[in-house]
Formats: C-alpha cells, structure tokens, sequence
C-alpha cells in the first residue's frame, strides 16, 4: 500500500521517466485535452475499458460515442463528425481497428483526406493470452500502404503523450499505435516528439538498430550487450514510420556497416520493409530484420512470447554478430 | 442560369427533375462510361432535394448552415454532378469532361476534387455511417442543419449499412433522412434473385426507424415525404422510394443490363425525344 501512494505521489502528467503502458498514457492524454480542445471528441467499439477512452467518457459524455461492436460503421461515422469540424479520436484493438475496417479507413478517411485520428492499442504479440486472432501483426503495413496516412508507433508514455497531442494539432488522418503491456521509459526528459523525426541515441560503427514501440528498450539493452562485447551499435527510435525520417537513416547507413530493424510486427510491409525500401534507392547497405517471420502468435505471458518469436535484446545481439561475421 | 432553390412548385421539380435526365443522357453519351440506370431512377428524388427541400449555397459551398446531401450510391455519380451543374455549383460545361484524366468530375464523386462533394464515395455501404456522423457533429454543434442519404437497394446487402441503421436509432439522430432508391435491380439481375432485401420496410422498422413508403417518381409524395421527416422527433426518418431503373427511357427502364452501360448517340437522340 505504501509503495503504491509512493508511485501516485510521482506520477506526473506527462509521463517523463515513467514505466507505463502506452494505452494508459494514451487515455491520459485524451482527459486532457478534452479539457483543452472542445472539439475533440472520441469513438469506440465496446473496448473502452481496455482502450483506457473510459476516462474521456466519464469526463465528456456528450462527446463520446459508443459504437457497440461495428468498427466499420465507427470509422464511417468517425468520419462524418470530422466534416463538421471535429476532431475525432476512433480507438479499439489494432486488429479490428485496421483489419476489420481498412476498406473504410481507404476509402472514406484517405481518399478524402479526413481529419480522424485511429489510436489503437493491443497491438503486436505483447497482447498476450488472447492469442493469434487479438494479436495485430500487419497493421503497421496496412496502414502504410494507404496514400495520406500517417503512421506513428510511440515507445513510451512519453512520447505517448506527445504523439497523442501532435496528432490532434496535425491536419489528416493519422493512425497511432499502443500496446498493452507496461513498457519502460526510453525517452529522455528533454525529448520533444515531432511527426515525421526519428530520435537518434547514437550511431554506432559496427550497426544501428533501427527499432519502434516497445523493440526500442530492447534495442537499448542490446547495444550494452554489444558494447561489452567491442562491437559498436547505435539506436534510432524510428517513431513514425510514415513519414519516414530518410535523414536520420542515411546517417546510421552512412556510419554503420549494418541496419537491424526491430519491431514487434510482421517484417512483411513494417518498419522493416519501410526502412529496406528507403535505403535500397538511397544508400543501399546491408539491412536484416528482426520481427514476426510470416507467421501467425499464440497465446501465453508477453514476456514468453517475445523469448519465443525471437524478439529480444539478445536475440538482437545475437543477430548483429552473425551478420557482421 | 439563375436557379430557383426551395421551390414546392410540383411542375417546375418536374420540370427540373425532366432536364436533369437529358443532361445525364447527354454526359453519359459523351463520357462512353457510367451507370445510367441507377442515376435515372433516383432522379426525382434528388430533384426534390437540392430544389426544394435542402437549404444549400451554391456559390458558397462550405457555408455552414447548410443541409448535407451524401450520395451513398456513389455511382449515381452523373445524377449528383448534373444536380450540383444545374443549381449553380459549377459551368454546364464541365459535365463533358466525366471520368477523363485529370477532370474532377471523377468515376465515383471524390470530395477532394469537386465542391458540393461532402464525402467521396463510390465503395458501397459506407455513406450512412458519415450521415450519421456528420448528425452528431452537428447536433453537438446545435446546428440545426438537416442531413439526408441516397442508398441504393442492392447496397443496402452490406454489412455495415445495418450497423449504421442501428446506430442512428440509438443516438436518435431525429436530423437525417435517407432514402433507398427501391428500384429493384443490381449488377448481376434482380436484388431479389441475387440477394433478397425484403420485407425492406419491416427491417427499417425493426431498426427503430420511421419509414415511409413512397412511389420514388411522384414529385407530390417525395416532396409531402420530405416534409413528413423534418417533423419526426426522436429517430431518423427512412424514405422507401419505389422506383424504375433507366426511369424516363422506354427502352432503357426496368433492364439491370443498363446499370453500368451508356447510351449510344442514337439512343440518346430518341431518349431525348422521349423526354420532350
């Protein structure tokens, strides 16, 4: 009980050097600026509670909107309330969000360019028990692929926040990806989160990690791993994957001999492809991806799963050695 | 041409609505491509709308306190931009350009391109759920703008129009009219051989809607039926408009073969000769 007041006491509202899930900082974010912005106005499909938009509903009532379990008509109606100059946060798991609705999310948010936000939370295998159908894997590509879409993956609550609050002041349709699981902060206390900037922890002469969401703390324990080593690695925290920071990339592929992505997501049409596909025209170096390998998770702990997929610090370690052999 | 908006003269929407016709013929013709059959059906309705029933400017597109008008069947794309063409949105002459590279007048109407346009549209199913948004913005807003929705009966086969048909019952959105252009015919033949809609109005019901059936070709009925809606308080208002596909061309009506076809320069003569 004590330790718990203890944690209260220090929480701050911007989540700086804090272990939080991205979703409860995402809920946070909302409650604060339904304060501020009185335009904004949230959807959801049955998931509030998970989504962490309960808190926006119990403070906005008028201005949230329970779509029951229909995420394509949340996305349509997401839509319509955006003509009308609101700015509509739609949240449920990432699976559904942009699985289930995508063809909405082409046609009526990117083809006419709206001004709706999808934040979407449960993404990668971190999900957990649920197993393989709860479990987004593709949404990163999906996403991607669609002309006018902007594609943020924050690491932390930090940069949750931030993420969260850009959003809202950018104009256009923007999909935010959250996870479920605690993450550790990563990001420094004088970080400011711009669309479109990677941050660069450092450029290493052997490799660089290029890592997103949750991949970014491993990508940091990796590079001490490597460092006891003599090998030299760098990280970049590539939190929006569209659009791509190229500057920050022709950097590390200019120092490093090797790129190693990393991202909790298929590394069919993600964070991988997207930096393979960049580098490739612009300053082709070796590029090896770490990610889910054209296949489906299963159910069990976060921690398990990731030992399991091969997506940790060691496994990253492991694979910068190889390549570099 | 200086239109006249917000007329309830039933000859001159006749009027209007037999003009519309000929200049959706005449771009169809023109264009070598479009749905003809399904513009023509819907014809009188949107007639009834845009010069009578919505308040709308159209020197000033974006005015706030106008009605909206989302054409759900997006690809009665010609019916929509001979309305916008003929109340004043932009020159006649545009209507020549359909569906050529680089004209806004696009395939299926695209909002980024053309002013009038709320939404692009074209993939079906999709428009009620952005009527149902734009309601609720507006209601927030306490705008007392009305919205109003064009779904085609074959469409209403998707999924997500009956989760928008619930929703709008469950926000009560008592400010949006839609109409399903009953006109009983779909790509690959009748709706009720492809996939059976009916009993069409015991679904609306059942989804809490007030519903009204209407002849979707007599002027008198849409325009009493659009009034009839603005007074319903408390639920959305459907307006089940029975009508013929091809309607006003002897040889074109009733013929699900004409739904994605355009007419050639004769047939376009004697049509507009069935029309005068």
């Amino acid at each position: 009980m004590g330790s718990r007041d203890q944690e209260q006491k220090t929480q701050n509202t911007d989540f700086a050097g804090q272990a939080v899930a991205t979703r409860d900082a995402y809920g946070a974010a909302l409650l604060e600026l339904g304060k501020s912005n009185k335009n904004i106005v949230v959807l959801d499909a049955d998931l509030s509670g998970s989504t962490k938009t309960k808190g926006f509903s119990k403070a906005f009532p008028e201005r949230f909107f329970n779509m029951g379990i229909s995420e394509q008509d949340m996305i349509g109606t997401a839509g319509g309330l955006s003509l009308t100059g609101k700015v509509p946060f739609a949240s449920t798991f990432a699976v559904f969000e942009t699985g289930r609705a995508w063809e909405q999310i082409r046609q009526t948010l990117c083809y006419s360019h709206l001004n709706v936000k999808l934040a979407a939370t449960h993404s990668g295998i971190t999900v957990g028990e649920d197993g393989a159908s709860h479990q987004s894997l593709e949404d990163i590509a999906l996403m991607r692929v669609l002309p006018g879409m902007t594609v943020i993956v924050p690491a932390d609550g930090f940069e949750t926040k931030q993420a969260i609050d850009a959003a809202a002041e950018f104009e256009g349709p923007v999909y935010i990806r959250l996870g479920r699981s605690k993450v550790p902060a990563v990001m420094p206390k004088d970080y400011k989160f711009q669309i479109g900037k990677a941050y660069t922890y450092s450029l290493g002469k052997d490799a660089t990690i290029v890592a997103a969401g949750i991949m970014v703390s491993a990508a940091l324990e990796a590079k001490e791993i490597l460092s006891k080593e003599g090998i030299d690695a760098g990280v970049i925290n590539m939190s929006t994957i569209k659009p791509l920071d190229g500057g920050a990339l022709l950097a590390a592929a200019d120092k490093s001999k090797l790129i190693l992505t990393a991202e909790e997501h298929s590394i069919i049409g993600g964070l991988g492809s997207a930096v393979a596909e960049f580098l490739s025209e612009n300053h082709p170096v070796k590029v090896v991806k770490i990610g889910m390998r054209d296949t489906f998770g299963c159910s069990g702990p976060p921690k398990e799963l990731l030992q399991l997929y091969g997506l940790t610090a060691a496994n990253m370690a492991e694979t910068i050695k190889e390549s570099l052999r | 041409m200086q239109s006249i908006l917000n007329s309830r003269d039933i000859s001159y929407l006749k009027e209007r609505a037999r003009e519309m016709r000929i200049e959706i013929l005449k771009m169809l013709e023109k264009s070598g491509s479009g749905h003809t059959g399904g513009s023509l059906s819907a014809t009188d309705i949107v007639a009834a709308l845009y010069f009578y029933k919505m308040k709308h400017r159209p020197d000033n597109p974006d005015w706030a306190g106008r009605d909206r008008f989302i054409l759900s069947k997006g690809h009665a794309a010609p019916l929509l931009y001979t309305t916008l063409a003929l109340t004043g949105y932009f020159d006649k002459s545009l209507l020549d350009s359909l569906r050529r590279v680089g004209c806004p007048l696009q395939g299926h109407p695209s909002s980024k391109m053309l002013n009038g346009v709320e939404i692009s549209t074209g993939s079906l199913g999709q428009g009620l759920s952005i009527a149902n948004g734009i309601a609720m913005g507006l209601r927030l807003d306490k705008n007392p703008s009305r919205v109003y929705c064009l779904l085609g009966d074959g469409e209403t086969q998707e999924g997500q129009v009956w989760e928008a048909a619930m929703s709008a019952s469950h926000y009560r959105l008592d400010n949006l009219c839609a109409f399903v252009d009953l006109n009983g015919l779909q790509i690959d033949g009748r709706c009720c051989d492809v996939m059976n809609i009916e009993p069409v109005g015991d679904k609306w019901r059942a989804f809490g809607w007030h519903t009204l059936s209407i002849d979707g070709h007599d002027m008198q009925a849409i325009v009493d039926a659009l009034d009839e809606a603005e007074k319903v308080k408390g639920k959305p208002c459907m307006i089940l408009a029975k009508t013929v596909k091809g309607k006003g061309v002897s040889f074109f009506e009733g013929k699900a073969e004409y739904h994605g076809v355009t007419p050639t320069k004769e047939e376009l003569e004697l049509a507009i000769k069935e029309l005068s």
